[in-house]
């Protein structure tokens, strides 16, 4: 992979990722330019659909530099942070794109050596994995789908309220306060999860162009009468709809959707 | 948001900051690649942006070309945003409406190597920071009203300071004391290091002041009950001895409840002999006199403390005992006085001539290992301690009258209860926690500070600085009526919200409530703009202004320099 060099993207909170960036610089620590950094007031902002529309955009990696536990002005950052990454990053294994391409640091405003290392460490890791397959002029197009059906997924009411309820869940129980293990809730997530990803996949393929169940089968990779079963589910939430029927085969095009 | 003009005029200011940026960066070629952004309608250059001939020029230009929204590519926001906000303001331009390009702390300095690299990546952040800029709205800060009342909880040293600190400002203070007396730790205590000034005696001098001072009202033997509302208008409900609730409508609320003394209950014997003590035992003792008939002691330290469960330092114990051991040699010089001790913490110029001074009476000092702690066995006539020194490498065996065991200072009971009440963090110990490290004196929520040892250990004069500290913190909204959190703060659509109230759970900063119709309805004045509500909605209902979906997309496109269909 000769002349090839990755283009980074790291998202930094301001009171601790940000100034620990600023230090490297006072201290005149070099690193590679293959990194550029946003500000964001705190990291708990990163919404996956960020860190999923940065991969899709075709950077090659993300990091995300908050603060170390202790350094931060709110205990349950922490927690916040990585179960966002965590979702993050099971939605880029659904999407077969590499969720090494996505890292997680924590530091103190006080360790510019370390922040300068770890830039160079995840530089190198990126590099080692060559570039993105949605990156350049010419992305994977079956990943470029797969990593927008995921954003999409991200943006699902159904998933965020899931992710939003699952600490309660867990610690009290469901609305008649029986209790739920992380366990099941991991089966009904992990369901919802490839169920929305289908959707997605299916009304991204269909927002192309209409087709069929035979197609789309074809098209996604996706057993037909799985599909199918998609379609009527779809169907009754207002996502597809036929436009026209072609022979025996009704010819299914995306509507518009309003959650 | 009052609606702007769809394609702002977007002026662009690099700053060569000397050989700083223009050492590395290519600024000319930076300009005239800025010149081709889309929206730009002015770029140039200038020496010194941040210099004020170049402030002067950033607002007459705003007002010679029109500019709409500002981009200034020069050091870190962190320091000199604020700097260049005003600058806007006196051109005419809402402050929000600049953004900065950090092409110093975060390109030049740490790319001098490269510098046709750098160059790229200035292209790149430039870039960035006016797609953002283009979408960058003018925001109006609420005005935070003044309101002249404060309450204090906690009548301690601490607490005590900090009212007659603001009570001379001219605020009206009520504290708020859960004993029926004022003064805290310092009633049971002796001497204080380092002026060896009777505790009572420093102490009754700051009661007096505080009971003839007009402007401060006590509520003793009275706890909070309730806190509601925001800063600047807090509702608090005190409730009295004799359950009577008094109201009060404060400003700011002061945090000053100390912490506790470890009682090392099971720990060297400790209950089980009335001749093994704490340190605030032989302080009583000390101060009513009742120390009779002891011809040795024994003090061990870091009982209870830099172990498993509490890992922390106590950091006061070490001077306390070697003040209390020169205490017991000034009261008879021949007792035996000795020091059990795992590291000796005597920092700073005062505490290092407290223990020279207590070696020179002869206090003893043994060294132990923590996975070799002295034994201590009761005996007829004596306390026998038994104690493995590594110095020596030799065990040596000591026969005390009274052994005196320095435990930590702990996180007091009620202060979970009040984190909850205040929105104010605690600690994974239990103590109180700032909002960050290097901002000592602020907290996670608007307009509610806390000082003393309810923060940490501390000892009296620390105590003090702390509550004079929070004292000028609180006081600053006589004089500045800034929200100070800039123009981050978050926006609930009531059309999209749906009521389900995880933003509630999440927020830190206690700034979200349901309203009448049971929507989420977010406060600014309170909000920190962190945004774990917005990336957490189920209906994506909440704009985080400043960093909006928009903004930071339109900032990843920049970066990345490839737009594909949606």
């Amino acid at each position: 992979m000769t002349g090839y060099e990755p283009r980074l993207i790291g998202f930094l909170c301001n009171c601790c990722g940000y100034a620990v960036a600023d230090l490297a610089g006072i201290s005149r620590i070099q690193y590679p330019t293959n990194i550029s950094f946003l500000r964001l007031m705190c990291c708990r902002r990163l919404d996956p659909s960020i860190v999923l529309e940065a991969l899709s955009e075709g950077v090659d990696g993300v990091m995300i530099t908050t603060c170390s536990l202790g350094g931060c002005n709110f205990i349950r950052n922490h927690e916040q942070v990585e179960e966002k990454i965590r979702f993050t990053k099971r939605l880029l294994e659904k999407a077969g794109f590499e969720p090494e391409r996505v890292t997680l640091e924590y530091l103190f405003a006080s360790e510019g050596r370390k922040f300068a290392d770890q830039v160079d460490k995840f530089i190198e890791s990126v590099r080692a994995l060559g570039p993105s397959p949605v990156s350049g002029d010419s992305p994977d197009k079956v990943i470029l789908l797969n990593l927008r059906a995921a954003k999409a997924v991200a943006e699902n009411y159904r998933m965020r309220a899931l992710v939003g309820k699952e600490e309660k869940l867990v610690k009290e129980g469901n609305i008649y306060g029986e209790p739920v293990t992380q366990e099941e809730l991991d089966t009904v997530m992990d369901d919802a999860l490839e169920n929305e990803y289908v959707h997605q996949k299916i009304r991204l393929t269909l927002l192309e162009e209409p087709a069929s169940v035979k197609k789309l089968s074809e098209k996604l990779g996706i057993d037909s009468k799985k599909v199918l079963e998609h379609i009527v589910a779809m169907r009754q939430l207002g996502w597809v709809d036929i436009k026209e029927v072609l022979g025996n085969s009704p010819i299914y095009v995306a509507q518009e959707v309003h959650e | 948001m009052p609606a702007e003009s769809s394609s702002p005029r977007v002026g662009v200011f690099i700053c060569r900051c000397g050989v700083d940026i223009g050492g590395v960066v290519d600024v000319p070629e930076l300009v005239e690649y800025v010149k081709g952004l889309p929206g730009v309608a002015y770029a140039v250059e200038d020496s010194f942006a941040c210099s004020t001939s170049g402030l002067e020029k950033i607002e007459g230009a705003i007002k010679q070309h029109g500019l709409e929204r500002v981009v200034v590519a020069a050091c870190t926001p962190r320091t000199h945003e604020a700097v260049f906000q005003s600058a806007c303001e006196r051109g005419g331009l809402n402050r929000y409406l600049v953004e900065m390009a950090n092409i110093r702390e975060q390109c030049s300095w740490v790319h001098r190597s490269d510098p046709r690299a750098a160059t790229e990546k200035a292209k790149g952040l430039v870039g960035m920071a006016v797609a953002k800029a283009r979408l960058l709205q003018p925001w109006e800060e609420p005005e935070v009203k003044a309101n002249p009342n404060i309450l204090i909880i906690g009548g301690g040293v601490s607490g005590l300071s900090s009212a007659l600190s603001l009570a001379d400002l001219g605020f009206k203070v009520h504290i708020v004391e859960k004993e029926a007396e004022l003064g805290g730790m310092l009633r049971g205590l002796h001497k204080l290091f380092p002026t060896m000034q009777d505790s009572s005696e420093s102490l009754q001098g700051i009661i007096g002041q505080v009971w003839h001072n007009r402007n401060i009202t006590i509520h003793t033997s009275s706890r909070v009950r309730s806190v509601g509302g925001t800063i600047s208008n807090f509702e608090v409900e005190v409730e009295s001895g004799r359950k009577a609730v008094v109201r009060l409508n404060v400003g700011r609320i002061i945090v000053a409840t100390g912490a506790d003394v470890l009682t090392p209950h099971g720990l060297y014997g400790y209950g089980n002999d009335d001749r093994i003590v704490t340190q605030l035992d032989l302080e009583g003792r000390l101060k009513n006199g009742t120390l009779k008939g002891v011809g040795s002691v024994v003090m061990i330290q870091c009982v209870g403390s830099r172990n498993d469960e509490r890992p922390y330092c106590s950091r006061i114990c070490c001077n306390t005992a070697l003040k209390n051991a020169q205490i017991l040699k000034e009261i008879n010089p021949d007792m035996d006085v000795y020091i059990l001790y795992r590291d000796l913490l005597t920092h700073g110029v005062e505490s290092s001539a407290l223990e020279l001074d207590a070696k020179m009476k002869g206090v003893k000092l043994i060294r132990y290992r923590a996975e070799n702690p002295p034994e201590v066995t009761s005996g007829d006539d004596a306390v026998v301690v038994k104690v493995f020194s590594p110095t020596v490498n030799e065990e040596m065996i000591l026969r005390a009258d009274l052994v005196v065991l320095s435990t930590p200072l702990v996180p007091r009971g009620e202060a979970s209860e009040l984190s909850g009440m205040l929105g104010l963090p605690l600690d994974s110990l239990g103590f109180f926690k700032e909002a960050h490290q290097l901002s000592p004196l602020d907290f996670a929520t608007e307009g509610i500070y806390a000082c003393g040892a309810a923060r940490a250990p501390k000892d009296a004069v620390e105590s003090i600085s702390e509550g004079l500290g929070v004292a000028s913190r609180a006081a600053e909204y006589k004089f500045s009526r800034r929200r100070g959190r800039g123009a981050a703060f978050a926006e609930i659509d009531e059309k999209k919200c749906s009521g389900c109230g995880i933003c509630i759970e999440l927020c830190p900063y206690n700034a979200i409530k349901k309203n009448e119709i049971g929507i989420s309805s977010a406060d600014n004045t309170l909000c920190g703009g962190c945004g774990v509500c917005a990336a957490s909605c189920p209906e994506r209902a909440i704009t985080i202004h400043s960093f909006t979906d928009d903004q930071l997309e339109a900032q990843l496109v920049a970066a990345i320099g490839r737009r594909l269909g949606k």
